[in-house]
């Protein structure tokens, strides 16, 4: 495996505001000798030969109109829907997955946590039913990853929550350590304990918690990996 | 040409703002206040004819100043 992960591509976009892309680029040089290719979000290409892109977290703009939103319209966008038009991986982290509903690459939207609360704890995911790379490669009962975020209450109507889980498109739902969930295992009121989702084609995951803060038992959990390594699975 | 643009919760989705604000009120002692909303105004001052301005207007509140998901807006010209 680490010859292919040596020679896959992966790309960071960096917004003003973005603030874990220096986790994103340490986790994956440390954990799988990967150096990311960083492009600055006024750019309006992305590098040659790319299999995969992550969105990181952090701010973007200040969060200004709303969070996401301003960066969805920066001038490197055009390029990242084009890519994901055509099938490649992208992962979206807590502000990256706020990007990607308001660029409509993933339905619904993250807003202000119900308990009015930036939260900053650990979470157990538990995976939900799917048949994408994700939900197959995922086979743990839960992944032990931190949250930090004050508007990741994930919302879509119920029309559009049916439509999200007849196709397997729900990944990650917040639960006890056992996997079980429930409103008491619910941090910021997300419809369905929703954490994460993925594209219809199971390519695009956007999700609240840092898989990237998750890298190093030393650290706390090194839960995130798992999910690391099923994204790069992705990357083609 | 000014044209104001408010945007606001769809009233299926909570208004955390408003609710906090409204308990807040109410522990003062305002008991008759029911419900808060906080919503979003946007001043715009476009430049042109004005049925393209308040096409213009349209379109940015519809995909930029609104999220459809859950958000509602009205517009005006001022």
């Amino acid at each position: 495996m680490t010859n292919t992960l040596k020679a896959t591509q992966i790309g960071l976009v960096q917004f003003p505001g973005s603030n874990c892309d220096a986790d994103c680029i340490d986790a994956f040089k440390r954990l799988f000798q990967i150096d990311l290719k960083l492009v600055w979000h006024e750019e309006t290409a992305l590098p040659a030969q790319l299999g995969g892109l992550i969105l990181p977290g952090g701010f973007s703009y200040g969060d200004y109109l709303r969070s996401g939103a301003l960066a969805s319209i920066s001038p490197i966008m055009q390029a990242v829907k084009t890519f994901a038009a055509k099938g490649g991986s992208v992962l979206g982290i807590c502000n990256g997955f706020q990007v990607l509903t308001e660029s409509h690459l993933l339905p619904g939207a993250l807003l202000k946590n119900a308990s009015r609360t930036f939260i900053c704890e650990y979470a157990h995911l538990a995976v939900a039913s799917g048949d994408s790379l994700y939900h197959r490669k995922l086979s743990r009962k839960t992944y032990k990853v931190p949250i930090a975020h004050g508007e990741g209450r994930y919302y879509i109507d119920s029309e559009g929550l049916k439509k999200l889980e007849a196709q397997g498109q729900v990944l990650f739902q917040y639960a006890d350590p056992e996997g079980a969930h429930s409103a008491a295992t619910n941090p910021n009121g997300a419809v369905a304990n929703i954490a994460g989702i993925v594209s219809a084609n199971g390519r695009i995951l956007g999700m609240m918690p840092h898989p990237e803060r998750a890298s190093s038992e030393l650290l706390g959990s090194a839960d995130g990996r798992g999910i690391l390594e099923a994204f790069i699975e992705t990357v083609g | 040409m000014n044209y104001e643009v408010i945007v606001e919760l769809k009233p299926e989705v909570l208004d955390t703002q408003g609710r906090a604000i409204k308990d807040a009120l109410q522990r003062l002692g305002h008991h008759d206040l029911k419900s808060v909303k906080v919503t979003k105004r946007f001043v715009l001052e476009i430049d042109g004819k004005e049925v393209d301005a308040e096409k213009l207007v349209q379109k940015l509140a519809e995909e930029h100043l609104a999220n459809s998901v859950a958000e509602t807006f009205l517009t005006k010209r001022l």
